[in-house]
């Protein structure tokens, strides 16, 4: 791979005594969309400012392009570009503001007038130029600090959680409009959010950030399928996490023995032989039970409802199945299946979508 | 009421003819008081801000005493800076009892706490990531400090106030520090106290007219602009 725009090496940050933030290593590459997620207090927003050259490390540095940040931070920050949750715009107005970072580099009024202007358009802005700050919804106010960012026309954009503060629509419209220019630009972002539907929209690599460690980076689609440890597997979404025992091993397709039953998983690489197995709810199919199986789905299981939770368009629904195994279907298809609680209900799920976390390197076991 | 309607129509013939160097003093009110203002400012603005921005041990006691020097009984200061600059005082040499320097320094010292509190507590009404915010958009030290006084130029604005009608109503410190003499150090109030006690009720009411006004009119100047401000 190239080389990394910006990077940590290991980074340890303490505030009074206790440790905030510990990342050994971190690179963030050019053009890339870096997803950061974790749950609230997981020190995200410490691990942004360390990047940001807003908060030095207690131990370790931050690199630029490959070389230490040391003595010339406020250089390197006039190349990047950061929003936070608050919109934080200065008691002027919405074009002066927009403006900004442009006037602190001294960019000549005409040509920061122009560019402010044209990313004021970009975010559908223009016409709230002469506003004051006070005046403004929450998402016009967090669409003028996009624009703000991006008038820089920075080299590295570093989001933190810029969606927290708003209603669903608006954050789905921004989100929308966030991709668009994101792609159209390619500037090496990091996108800081404890929405992994967020992460998984914007990013094309995703850090996990649990308890101010990172415990997981890599593509998106890897970190969500395969995680590291139970931890790591919860918060992105794998819902059903029983431990197995293997019992056989044939050309990539190993076979498990989970309470009693046994279910089929492709495996990439070795097999140890206490295993934790994973499925996220998505992958989980639901059909009556005595129907004919039609999907290429090799493992099926009997079981019976014990919960239905919905919400909005889509339910959630628990089978015991010896073990809880956690679906998600439409609430059209529940409808139609005409489940409730005590059900009797086959559930399926391909081989591929399950996912096998060696025991021994579970985290937090004693 | 005679005393008070004679006192009153003899101050207007005062204010109008100019009579007992009556602008002369206001003058020199305007003078020292403003002197001492400007430099309660820049020093208050550096004191406030270094409490606002930063943490240290002892930040609470220091706004404690910054708190308890913006209720300063103006008599200590007096008495504070007169022994500094008593020709036997430490500071004696410099020779400059009873002259409108010394009562520079010591309304400077009431003035100045007045301000850091107001400073601080401007500052400290921010949002703290408005700093960050501002460091991360690529202003240099000074820039951001610039950009969030500007921020907070409302209540700043309310210190100038505060400091100004701090210093040109205190007398007992003008009185010890500068010795009321006629034509170098006699300013409104001391002139007021020497009126008074002369039985000269009207250039008296004359002086305390004045007074008025000037505090007025620095507190219209400014309230306008706090107004316009707002309404932007």
């Amino acid at each position: 791979m190239s080389q990394a725009k910006l990077s940590l090496h290991d980074v340890w940050l303490k505030r009074r005594g206790s440790d905030i933030l510990q990342v050994p290593h971190l690179d963030v590459f050019p053009g890339e969309v870096l997803a950061v997620i974790g749950p609230n207090g997981a020190g995200k927003t410490t691990l942004l400012m360390v990047l940001a050259l807003l908060e030095r490390p207690s131990e370790g540095e931050a690199l630029f392009e490959g070389a230490s940040v040391r003595g010339r931070e406020l250089s390197l920050r006039r190349r990047m570009a950061v929003v936070f949750q608050e919109a934080l715009l200065l008691r002027r107005s919405v074009l002066e503001n927009v403006a900004m970072g442009l006037e602190l580099r001294g960019v000549p009024r005409r040509q920061r007038r122009e560019r402010a202007l044209r990313w004021m358009e970009r975010f559908g802005i223009a016409h709230l130029a002469r506003r004051g700050p006070r005046n403004l919804s929450g998402g016009e106010a967090q669409r003028a600090s996009l624009a703000r960012a991006f008038a820089l026309e920075p080299e590295v954009l570093l989001l933190d959680e810029p969606f927290g503060g708003l209603d669903q629509p608006t954050r789905e419209a921004l989100l929308e409009e966030l991709a668009g220019v994101l792609a159209e630009t390619g500037v090496t972002t990091v996108f800081v959010t404890h929405d992994r539907d967020e992460a998984a929209r914007l990013g094309h690599r995703v850090a996990v950030l649990l308890g101010g460690r990172l415990r997981q980076v890599g593509p998106v689609a890897d970190v969500f399928a395969a995680p590291v440890d139970e931890e790591v597997a919860a918060f992105v979404g794998v819902e059903t996490m029983v431990p197995a025992r293997a019992v056989g091993d044939a050309g990539g397709l190993a076979r498990l023995e989970v309470a009693g039953q046994v279910i089929e998983a492709v495996v990439n690489g070795p097999l140890a032989s206490d295993v934790l197995v994973c499925l996220r709810p998505e992958d989980v199919v639901l059909a009556p039970p005595d129907s004919i199986m039609t999907s290429s789905a090799r493992n099926r299981l009997a079981g019976v409802v014990t919960r239905i939770v919905q919400a909005g368009a889509q339910a959630r629904v628990t089978v015991d199945c010896g073990f809880p195994l956690v679906a998600v279907v439409t609430r059209q298809s529940l409808e139609e299946l005409g489940l409730g609680v005590g059900d009797r209900v086959a559930a399926s799920f391909k081989a591929s979508a399950v996912h096998l976390i060696p025991r021994s390197q579970r985290s937090g076991e004693r | 009421m005679d005393l008070i309607w004679d006192g009153i129509r003899e101050a207007f013939r005062i204010l109008g003819t100019g009579d007992y160097s009556i602008w002369e003093i206001t003058l020199r009110s305007l003078f020292i008081s403003g002197s001492a203002v400007a430099i309660s400012l820049v020093i208050g603005i550096a004191v406030g801000s270094l409490l606002a921005f930063n943490e240290f041990p002892g930040r609470n006691l220091a706004f404690t005493l910054v708190n308890t020097g913006m209720g300063l009984p103006p008599v200590v200061v007096g008495l504070m800076v007169a022994i500094m600059l008593w020709r036997s005082g430490p500071l004696g040499q410099l020779d400059l009892i009873y002259t409108p320097l010394a009562m520079i320094i010591a309304q400077t010292v009431i003035a100045t706490p007045i301000v850091t509190g107001f400073t601080a507590a401007a500052l400290r009404s921010l949002s703290p990531r408005l700093r960050s915010q501002l460091y991360a958009l690529g202003a240099s030290r000074l820039q951001m400090l610039w950009l969030v006084l500007w921020e907070a130029k409302l209540p700043l604005l309310a210190a100038v106030m505060a400091g100004f009608g701090g210093a040109v109503s205190e007398i007992g410190a003008s009185i010890m520090v500068g010795g009321n003499l006629a034509g170098e150090t006699r300013v409104l109030t001391t002139a007021v106290v020497l009126e008074v006690s002369r039985g000269e009720f009207a250039p008296a009411i004359a002086l305390s007219i004045v007074l008025l006004a000037l505090i007025f009119a620095v507190n219209l100047i400014l309230t306008t602009v706090q107004q316009q401000e707002q309404r932007s």
